[in-house]
């Protein structure tokens, strides 16, 4: 498993590439309809992160000392950037997940779009993923 | 949109002459032409209300009314004429009956919390329409949890056209406030509010009005209609009229609200503050309580004055014509998007204004909107601000596409060619 960091960086030089944001844009599309089906048992309200614009349900468990994340979207885009999300923090080691500021946001220029959002539940997302994560290791120590 | 060729003029209206006036229109968004079809949200403005903010702050920023110098005086009287071009604009008795406030929004909660507080009592109903946007919900619904009053609403038939036999039903002597979408923001449909409001006058004649029965005031919303057809308040007996300034080419933070004077007399301060009643006479010592008792503080001097230069502006075109070719771009687009399989139009009211709201089969509207954008095309995505609306459509939003006088049959087809390619990508 490589390092959050080392995850961030092959996403930033891979979106290098692109110079357009309809180029981005598309990308991410792909990745949206490549990401894995989320069972239809975790897509309940619990799961469920709500945003404006469309809805996001966020599933998360812990194997051996490190968490795992799958969730789902009905929109396309929104899945596009789960699946980067998941890439970079999914399996990682929970104090790790917890202090990372996930730069790459910003590096791949994905922050203007994200703002958005209020809209698309994805700031939401990641608050959700730090609080499970956060959760765990705070359970961890006691 | 460079080079506009002839056919896109319609009823003698030169469109590129017109796009030069709004220096925003001629810019690139990622490299392409800028589309911009956001217009329900906010106009873009024209050079003369950008200039009109540059030239008051760089020429006479001063505060205003209380002032004895150069400065203020030409400020106070660029800021009062403004008031007289509101009155016109409207077509109100008298320039007392007009108060700046933020917006369409603080004009709604300006009257629901002066006349409704005062005026409103447990058990009374208060009636809207179900095609709302949240700003003519919200503060009815928080005035009505205060008094235990009841909200009573209007429904509407699939085209997004209001049930006028069963507005009909819910008068009933309880009732004490209307409060009506002139236009609806996500349908489009334009409400026969002449219509109604005479069908509210006669009710309560019928009720033995002037033998101690208060008629039922009616405020309309008219955040959509100021800017494409004329308001004329007297015409249409309306009690109150909001409306926003950014929305027809002024600037943002600025609005108006119109209200029967009698009414306005009546009613408590909204807002305590600043000296609202001048004990300084200047240019106008003839002042009397309403309407400076509704704008405590210092006023929002600058966007008032840019506001009547966009006043100015609108009144500078031919509004029928405007009118008539915004209502073709309707047409227009309604028809392409028609030919387009797995497209269905939310909002088919036989009376509409130049908003057309869809929905994409399979394609998420947020993707969809997001595709747009990045070919350069300003659309809106979601359930803009009437959830309402959406619950009854049985969606969760729509893509919206607003026109304004500025925009072209060519961006349209743009849009159209757009929408085609994020179905093949996206479905």
């Amino acid at each position: 498993m490589n390092s959050i960091t080392a995850i961030e960086k092959e996403i930033t030089e891979e979106f290098e590439l692109f110079d357009e944001w309809s180029e981005k844009y598309q990308y991410i599309i792909e990745l949206g309809q490549k990401l894995p089906v989320l069972a239809e048992k975790y897509k309940i309200e619990e799961n469920k992160i709500k945003g404006c614009q469309s809805s996001v349900w966020l599933n998360s468990y812990e194997k051996d000392g490190r968490i795992f994340f799958e969730a789902d979207s009905d929109s396309t885009f929104v899945k596009g950037e789960i699946a980067l999300l998941i890439r970079v923090l999914s399996g990682q080691k929970p104090e790790y997940i917890v202090k990372t500021d996930l730069k790459f946001i910003d590096e791949i220029g994905l922050r203007q779009h994200i703002a958005v959002t209020r809209a698309n539940g994805l700031a939401n997302m990641i608050k959700q993923m730090k609080l499970y994560a956060l959760g765990f290791q705070n359970q961890e120590h006691k | 949109m460079e080079n506009i060729p002839e056919t896109v003029l319609s009823s003698d209206l030169n469109i590129q002459i017109i796009r030069n006036d709004f220096p925003i229109l001629s810019q690139k968004a990622y490299n392409k032409p800028l589309i911009y079809f956001d217009n329900a949200a906010t106009s873009q403005k024209p050079q003369v209300v950008i200039d009109a903010l540059i030239n008051y702050y760089s020429g006479y920023n001063a505060n205003i009314h209380r002032g004895v110098h150069f400065l203020s005086q030409k400020a106070s009287q660029a800021f009062d004429d403004v008031r007289v071009k509101v009155q016109k604009f409207v077509n109100a008795k008298s320039e007392r009956e007009i108060i700046f406030t933020r917006g369409t929004t603080e004009s709604i909660n300006l009257v629901a919390s002066s006349y409704g507080r005062k005026n409103i009592s447990e058990g009374d109903e208060i009636i809207i329409s179900a095609m709302e946007h949240h700003s003519n919900i919200v503060p009815w619904q928080m005035l009505c949890e205060e008094k235990k009053a009841v909200l009573k609403v209007i429904p509407m038939n699939d085209n997004g056209e209001l049930f006028l036999d069963e507005f009909e039903k819910l008068l009933s002597p309880k009732t004490k406030f209307i409060s009506l979408v002139h236009i609806s923001n996500s349908l489009g449909t334009i409400n026969p509010v002449k219509e109604i409001i005479k069908i509210v006058r006669k009710y309560s004649l019928s009720l033995g009005e002037g033998r101690g029965v208060v008629p039922i005031p009616i405020m309309v919303d008219g955040a959509q209609s100021a800017v494409h057809i004329p308001i004329d308040v007297q015409d249409l007996d309306c009690d109150f009229f909001g409306f926003s300034g950014h929305k027809m080419f002024g600037p943002t933070g600025v609005g108006c609200l119109y209200g029967k004077l009698n009414l306005l007399e009546a009613m408590p301060p909204y807002q305590g503050g600043g000296e609202m009643i001048s004990s300084v006479s200047f240019e106008k010592t003839t002042y009397n309580e309403v309407p400076f008792k509704f704008e405590a503080g210092t006023p929002n001097i600058a966007d008032v004055i840019a506001l009547g230069n966009a006043f100015d502006y609108i009144q500078s075109l031919e509004r029928r014509k405007i009118f008539e070719y915004e209502h073709e771009l309707m047409q227009y687009a309604t028809d392409e998007l028609k030919k387009i399989d797995g497209i269905k139009l939310i909002g088919t009211a036989k009376e509409k204004a130049s908003i057309v709201s869809f929905i994409i089969e399979g394609v998420n509207a947020l993707d969809a909107g997001m595709y747009l954008d990045t070919l350069g095309i300003a659309v809106r995505t979601g359930h803009h601000c009437t959830e309402p609306v959406m619950t009854c459509f049985n969606i969760s939003g729509t893509i919206r596409a607003s026109f304004l006088f500025y925009n072209t049959k060519e961006e349209i087809d743009v849009m159209i060619e757009g929408v085609k390619q994020a179905i093949k990508l996206l479905r």
